[in-house]
Formats: structure tokens, C-alpha cells, sequence
């Protein structure tokens, strides 16, 4: 015993540094924006993200695809630059532009040289596609077809499919369950692009992320080009998510040689007291890799699959707990009663001793991988600033984790995971 | 403005290269290379083995990609799984991967933790114990793995095939993975063959990069990798594809929707770095096709000519065997592989006619510089960077002069390469023939009750 609270004590004083190393500074700018800077000199470099609560769950079911295509047409010009002007000047920076999308926000994420020249003419061209994009119509209709293109391609793809097909069964009446089709695609005009844009990209729902090579009052500038002719806007709403009364089973025929298995269940928001437990947990189940049972059991075991997890994607709402795993077709029931086993097992019985005390040295010890890059620390603090987490949230982590009991483990899970409740999808089910 | 950007660059990339990296040579012929960078308390080390599919021969393809999973089955020290437990409870992670040309193992852990990935990296470099049993579930994991990567992805299988097609002689025609045949055909002796042959200190490089005392690492590196006895690798046979005398094509046919083609044209490699130009060119050439929205290929078919719907270039200079540029494209809606073929091909015959603008040279140089700074954001991209250069022949220290030599590149010399590459002869097209999965298929929600 006292090995062990030795043990704990070291493992702390080693992490509480990398975790001091990260200082957040919170502001609101002028617009309402939230912001979150973290400085950084090592390398002269400057990561930036902006995100707003536009992602694809402010979707309609009618236009499914809105959300994503208003994204993307951000980027086709705006009152200073046309399209071509925008791109160029981003890639003669030397910058690297790219769209973070996802059911809870949309936005970008900018990488670029921290030498003023270059860092100013990719902010300034930034700052223009989110605050004055006109939405050209040519470019929209390319951005249209091809994402109706886009959209019948997936359906081609059995893992696609399988996602798809999950995220429906796990959210019937919620919009964390639409998917774009080429009929929604199809229905969405430049009109709705507009209006999308005017909903969803106000300051209320802007969140600033600065990672980098500039001192307090660059920063301070930047957040204020990037925001300051934002509207102001509502803050975001999302519907609670139902829960369901059964779980269903869904097979779809593909021509596959492997079977797509996946299993899902609405369980986990970024605020939730069960965070710690379940993510802790998790890792004993089908987080940790070859430390975990999923995989000992599907893959060391019986060599079914390559790969086979389970996880928590955390949202604003609840997001999903998902298992998964792709197998050979004539092997897939076994493959999914093995899984399904192994998860009724873990919830009804939970970890062991011997594995959470495992999980934790792992994700504790872990921790300063977490937080070893400015683009680790970037997507990081994007998601502490967007969920209104602590400031002190990565301080928290690693002792948070710690202080995860069995019996919270035990508790959370049959709380949250209903084994008889999980949605299942297999495509390129045997016949 | 162009020339304050680069000296900028030039800059931003010296700073931080003194004395650094180091680079060790143990008695028994293991290569370590140091580098030491203090911005977080992590480290990444990396085992570079001098061994990939180019050594395998027909009838058992894709052997160094099964070595590879078998060393994480135990040793005559560790059982199986014990690697991957003792990693994940220092708070490490532990991966790798298997190329044409190299096998790696690589580990990043808290900077306390660095001897037991080294001390577990040594073991298994002399002492794996390959296990009918855990050979047996293995293998059909491996054979799981290409299904999932390969069989059920037509890009994937395009590529495959594009390989497959474009050399005749040289090993770059089989994939990594290995075909299917080849794998439900090997034997646990087969991996104990390739183990034995080529696993051995003088036939590794060892590089480490973060928070680290070069001095410590390499008294690390002696007590543990400096017990191990070298022994003699395989001789190495030199391994030339013979000249391609003519356009060359493939079509699969596969589940999907979009007509995709993927060209590959034989392009030269890079030898030695004071001399050879061509490496240089060409990369700016697929980074001002392909790299961003704001190059020509973009440009001409997304944007202008709606043929495509996303196109790329890529290109890589550092390899062991032959050398390919690849360009990729995805059609637009109502467009087919023909059009599509045809609207890459103008494109790039336009550039061997016309050559490039300054603008777009610059633009292409300035990203590729940029890439460089930003990759030092990263250890394990360093290290890769790192390992790549000295375990394919050349030497680390050719990082350091990557920017000077892009520098140097003119337009004229984009052009030339441009001219002497990219042209049929030494083209080999892959088209990927969508089949069509309508009717839709049928399926069914069933209310299930669960016990």
C-alpha cells in the first residue's frame, strides 16, 4: 500500500509540470468572442482556430449537408478576395489552411510562419472568408455537385455506410443522427447558405484559439481582426437527446469481403461528472489498445480482425459510445456475440483491480503526450474554450484520473451503457 | 518580398542546427542519431531496421510485414504481449510499420522512460521467439488487415495494381502487405528466416529526438543495444527496373461510384545531395501541381474546367529503389475517366511546353520550406525525417541542406524535368472503372430483444 501511494506521488510531480507548462490566457473580444491564447516562442510558427457552433448538428433533416457546404463555401470568396486570391495568398505564406468539421462545430484551423509579413496575409485572408463571404453562385453550384458526388461515393464505402447507417439507429430523432444524401444535397440553394451563415457564424458562437509565436497584444489584435465584423448573433441550442426505449439491428448488403460491425449507444457530453469514469474505464474495455479486452479477445485471441475498439466521443449533447471491428463475412455473428459479450461481461462486472490500476498508470503517465506539440495544444485548448471547460482543465487531467475509484467505473458504466440498448450495424452482412 | 521570405525561412531553419543532431556508431555497427530538443519533458525513439518488402522475392510477399506484427509476440525474455503492457504502463506509445524499404519500431514515452524503450527494443532485436501458436492467429490478422486496407478499398487496389503494372522487374511491383496468396502460404519459419537474416545492430539505426543528454542516451544505448553481437546481413543484390519503353495502363473495377485515375511516371531519385538537381525539381513540380488549392491542377480542372472534383501530386525523393511522381485525381459529377485522364495530361504537357511562372516556383518553394519549419513541431516527424535519409543509404545530414537546394532550383530546370519525366514513355496509368452497387441494396430493421 505504501508502494503504491509512493508510486502516485511520483508519477503527479512528474506531470504537474508539462501541465503548468500549458498557461491559458481567457479573454472576450470586443465582438462577444470567446478567446484562449496560449504563448509559445520555441518556433516561428502561429496556429490559430476559429470555431463556431455550426456544425452538423444545425442541420435540418430536409437539408442535410447544409451545415458542411456552408463551411466549405467560406473559402470561394469573400468582399476583399476572390477565390483564387484567397488560396494564393494563403499558400504564397507558406500557410496551411484546413476545415474542422464535426456534429458540434465548424470552423478552421490556420498554420502559419510567425513573421508578420506572412502571418498577416494569411490572417487577413482568414479574417475575410469567415466575416464576408458572398457565397459566389458558380462556385456554389461546383461545391454542390461535388458533394452530391461525394455524398452517392460513400454509400459505395462499407465503413461509411456502416457509420452512417449507426449514427441514424443511435439518434432517430436527433439531428446527431442525419447524414447528407444527394436528395438533401440536392434541395439546399445559395438562399440557405446565406441564412445558415447568418444563424450560426455570430460572435456568441465564435470561440478563438491562439497558439504560438506572438506576444499578449498581437494576439489580442488577431482575435480582433478574426471577429470584430462578426454579428453578434444568438448562442446556440441544441434538443436534448431522447432516450431510446431498444436498441435495433440493421444489416446492409455490400460486396465486401469483410463484414463492418459497429455498435452504438448515445452516452457522454464534454461536462459530464461521469467524464472521468467512463474515460478511464474505457480504456481497460477497448481504449487501451493491446491492453484492452476488446482486442485482447477479438484480435490476440482468436485473430478475427485487425482492429476492434470501443470509445466515447464526447458532445454538447450526448455523443456516442461506439464499439467496433471489421472481420472476415463468415466469421462476422461470431465476430459481434464476442464483442456484445465482452461488453455485457465489462458492464456488468466492471474492471479489475489489476486493469484500472493499469489504465491509469497508462493515462496518467501518458498524459505529456497529450500536450507535446503547439497542434496538440491547439486542438486541445479549442476544445476547453468551446465546451466552457475550467481554464485549469489539463492542469486537472492527469489527478482527475487518478482519483477514478472501481466502484465510479462500475457505476458510470451501468449507468450509462445499457448492453441490451446498443444500436448494431453490419454491412456486408453473411447472407 | 520573395527574397525576405526565403531568407526568413533560411533563418527560421538554422536556428537550433548546431552540434545537433549527434551521431554515434557502437562497436557491433548499430547507428545512433541524437537530437536533442527541450520544448516538452517527451522523447521518440525509433528503430530503423535496413530491411523492407524490395528484400522479399516472389512466393513470400509481405514477410517483413509479418516479422513486424511477430515482434510484438514475445521474445525468450518477455511473453507475448509484454512489449505492448510494459510500454503502455510507463505511460508510452508503441506502434510501426513496415515499408519498401525499412521496418520501424518506435516508442514515445516521458523522458524518464527512454532506457526501458530501449532496453525493450534490444531484447527483441536479438531474442524473439516466434510461436506456432501466436504465428497461427497472426497471420489471419494479417490477412484481416489487408482485406480491411486493400480488397475493400479501391483507391487502395488501384494503387496496387498501378505498382503492379509499372514495374516489371524490380520488387516495388508487390505490396508491402503482400498478396493474399503469399500470406495464407507462409510459415512461422518463413518469419524466423527473415528474423535471423536480417535483424541485427549493424543492420539498424537508432534515432531518438526530445528531451534528452546525448551522453545519457548513448550510455543507454551502449549498455543495452552495445550487448548484442553483430552478425553478417544477406548481400544485396543491386536491383535495376529496366528502362520503360512506352505508355503503360491498367483499369479495376470495384465498388464505388466516382471514376478515379492515378498516373505514375518514373522519376529519379536522390543520390547525392551536392549534385543532384532533378529530386529537387521535381518535388516543386508535384508541390505546384498538387500541394494546394492555389496550384494547377486545381486550378484548371476543379476550379476552371469542373472536370475533377479533387486532384493531388506527390512525390517521394529519398527511397532505396526507382523513384515515381504520382498524380491522383477524382471526377467531377456527369464526368468520366477519359476526361478526366485527358485533363491531367494536358495540364502537365502544358508545363513541359510552357514551363511555370515565377509566381508559382516561388509559391511552391515557399510552401515547401514552410513544411519544413512546421515539422519541427513535431519529434516524431523529425525523427522520421531523420531515419528515412540514413536508413536509405544517405545520410542525415542532408536535412540540413534540403532548403538550400530548394532554393537553388530554377524555372528552367522545373521545365526540363518536367519534359524529361513526365512523358509517356515512362507513364503508367491506373483507372479505376466504378461498379455501380444499384440496385440499392436491401436491408432490414430488426427490433432485436437482447439477452
Amino acid at each position: 500500500m505504501r508502494g503504491r501511494v509512493l508510486w502516485i506521488s511520483t508519477l503527479l510531480a512528474v506531470s504537474a509540470p508539462a501541465g503548468a507548462g500549458v498557461k491559458i490566457d481567457h479573454w472576450i473580444a470586443q465582438s462577444g468572442a470567446r478567446v484562449n491564447f496560449v504563448e509559445s516562442h520555441a518556433l516561428p510558427i502561429v496556429d490559430v482556430a476559429v470555431e463556431f457552433a455550426a456544425g452538423s448538428a444545425y442541420d435540418s433533416r430536409e437539408q442535410a449537408g447544409l451545415a458542411r457546404l456552408t463551411l466549405a463555401m467560406l473559402k470561394a470568396g469573400s468582399s476583399r478576395y476572390s477565390e483564387t486570391e484567397a488560396s494564393r495568398r494563403i499558400a504564397d505564406a507558406g500557410a496551411q489552411l484546413r476545415e474542422n468539421f464535426d456534429l458540434d462545430r465548424a470552423g478552421f484551423a490556420l498554420r502559419s510562419l510567425s513573421s508578420e509579413a506572412e502571418r498577416k496575409a494569411a490572417t487577413q485572408t482568414l479574417a475575410d472568408m469567415l466575416q464576408a463571404p458572398l457565397f459566389p453562385a458558380e462556385a456554389f453550384e461546383r461545391e454542390k455537385a461535388s458533394a452530391i458526388a461525394n455524398a452517392r461515393e460513400a454509400e459505395t464505402l462499407p465503413d461509411q455506410v456502416a457509420e452512417r447507417r449507426l449514427y441514424a439507429l443511435m439518434y432517430p430523432a436527433h439531428p446527431y443522427g442525419l447524414s447528407e444524401t444527394p436528395e438533401t444535397l440536392a434541395s439546399i440553394r445559395r438562399e440557405d447558405l446565406e441564412r445558415h451563415y447568418r444563424d450560426c457564424y455570430g460572435s456568441a458562437r465564435a470561440v478563438v484559439t491562439i497558439v504560438g509565436d506572438l506576444d499578449r497584444d498581437a494576439a489580442r489584435a488577431l482575435a480582433e481582426e478574426l471577429t470584430s465584423r462578426l454579428s453578434k448573433g444568438a448562442d446556440s441550442a441544441l434538443p436534448p437527446v431522447a432516450k431510446l426505449p431498444a436498441g435495433a439491428t440493421l444489416r446492409v448488403a455490400h460486396p465486401s469481403t469483410q463484414s463492418h460491425v459497429l455498435l452504438g449507444v448515445a452516452a457522454l457530453t464534454r461536462a459530464d461528472p461521469d467524464y472521468f469514469p467512463l474515460f478511464v474505464g474505457n480504456y481497460s474495455l477497448g481504449g487501451g489498445g493491446f491492453n484492452s479486452r476488446l482486442l485482447r479477445e477479438v484480435r490476440e485471441k482468436r485473430g478475427y480482425a485487425y482492429s476492434a475498439y470501443s470509445h466515447f466521443l464526447p458532445y454538447a449533447r450526448e455523443g456516442p459510445f461506439v464499439v467496433g471491428l471489421e472481420t472476415r463475412r463468415d466469421q462476422a455473428s461470431e465476430a459481434l456475440e464476442l464483442a456484445r459479450s465482452v461488453v455485457g461481461e465489462f458492464v456488468m462486472h466492471g474492471p479489475t483491480e489489476a486493469e484500472l490500476k493499469a489504465a491509469k498508470k497508462s493515462l496518467v503517465g501518458g498524459f505529456p503526450l497529450r500536450i507535446d506539440t503547439n497542434r496538440k495544444i491547439l486542438d486541445q485548448i479549442a476544445v476547453i474554450g468551446f465546451y466552457r471547460l475550467p481554464l485549469d482543465w489539463l492542469d486537472q487531467f492527469p489527478a482527475r484520473m487518478q482519483g477514478v475509484t472501481l466502484a465510479q467505473v462500475k457505476s458510470a458504466f451501468a449507468r450509462r451503457i445499457d448492453p441490451e440498448k446498443l444500436s448494431i450495424v453490419v454491412v456486408g452482412a453473411p447472407d | 518580398m520573395v527574397p525576405a521570405r526565403a531568407a526568413f525561412l533560411a533563418l527560421a531553419l538554422a536556428s537550433g542546427a548546431q552540434a545537433n543532431p549527434h551521431e554515434f556508431t557502437l562497436p557491433n555497427g548499430l547507428r545512433l542519431i541524437v537530437k536533442e530538443d527541450h520544448r516538452a519533458p517527451t522523447v521518440v525513439h525509433q528503430v530503423w531496421y535496413r530491411v523492407g518488402s524490395m528484400d522479399e522475392a516472389p512466393g513470400t510477399t509481405g514477410v517483413a510485414h509479418v516479422l513486424e506484427h511477430m515482434m510484438f509476440k514475445g521474445t525468450r525474455r518477455f511473453g507475448p504481449g509484454e512489449f505492448s503492457r510494459l510500454v503502455a504502463e510507463a505511460g508510452g506509445r508503441e506502434n510501426a510499420f513496415t515499408s519498401t524499404d525499412f521496418t520501424v519500431y518506435h516508442e514515445q514515452v516521458h523522458r524518464d522512460r527512454l532506457p526501458l524503450a530501449i532496453e525493450l527494443e534490444a531484447d527483441r532485436m536479438a531474442n524473439l521467439a516466434i510461436r506456432p501458436e501466436e504465428f497461427a492467429r497472426e497471420i489471419k490478422v494479417v490477412m484481416e488487415e489487408r482485406r480491411r486496407s486493400y480488397e475493400d478499398r479501391p483507391r487502395s487496389l488501384l494503387i496496387e495494381n498501378l505498382l503492379a503494372t509499372a514495374f516489371a522487374a524490380h520488387p516495388y511491383k508487390w505490396p508491402t502487405i503482400g498478396w493474399m496468396q503469399d500470406l495464407e502460404n507462409m510459415s512461422a519459419r518463413d518469419a524466423r528466416d527473415w528474423y535471423r537474416h536480417w535483424y541485427a545492430p549493424n543492420n539498424a539505426v537508432v534515432v531518438v529526438v526530445g528531451d534528452v543528454e546525448p551522453d545519457k542516451v548513448l550510455a543507454w544505448a551502449r549498455r543495452y543495444y552495445g550487448a548484442l553481437a553483430a552478425k553478417a546481413v544477406p548481400a544485396r543484390k543491386t536491383l535495376v527496373e529496366p528502362p520503360q519503353r512506352g505508355l503503360k495502363r491498367v483499369t479495376v473495377k470495384a465498388p464505388a461510384e466516382l471514376p478515379y485515375v492515378r498516373l505514375g511516371y518514373k522519376a529519379p531519385v536522390l543520390r547525392d545531395i551536392a549534385k543532384d538537381w532533378e529530386p529537387f525539381a521535381i518535388s516543386l513540380l508535384a508541390e505546384l501541381l498538387g500541394g494546394s488549392d492555389a496550384a494547377r491542377l486545381h486550378q484548371v480542372l476543379v476550379r476552371e474546367r469542373r472536370v475533377a472534383s479533387s486532384v493531388g501530386a506527390d512525390y517521394e525523393m529519398v527511397s532505396r529503389g526507382p523513384g515515381m511522381m504520382f498524380v491522383e485525381a477524382a471526377a467531377a459529377q456527369g464526368r468520366n475517366g477519359a476526361e478526366l485522364e485527358a485533363g491531367v495530361r494536358e495540364v502537365i504537357a502544358g508545363i513541359a511546353a510552357g514551363g511555370v511562372t515565377a509566381e508559382e516556383l516561388n509559391r511552391a518553394r515557399v510552401q515547401l520550406l514552410a513544411q519544413l519549419v512546421y515539422k519541427r513541431d513535431s519529434f516524431f516527424a523529425q525523427a522520421l525525417e531523420l531515419g528515412e535519409l540514413e536508413s536509405t543509404g544517405l545520410s542525415y545530414r542532408y536535412a540540413d541542406r534540403v532548403p538550400e537546394r530548394l532554393k537553388a532550383v530554377t524555372a528552367e530546370q522545373i521545365q526540363a524535368a518536367a519534359a524529361r519525366y513526365l512523358v509517356d514513355d515512362g507513364l503508367t496509368v491506373a483507372e479505376l472503372d466504378p461498379q455501380s452497387l444499384k440496385p440499392r441494396p436491401v436491408s432490414a430493421v430488426v427490433p432485436e430483444v437482447k439477452h
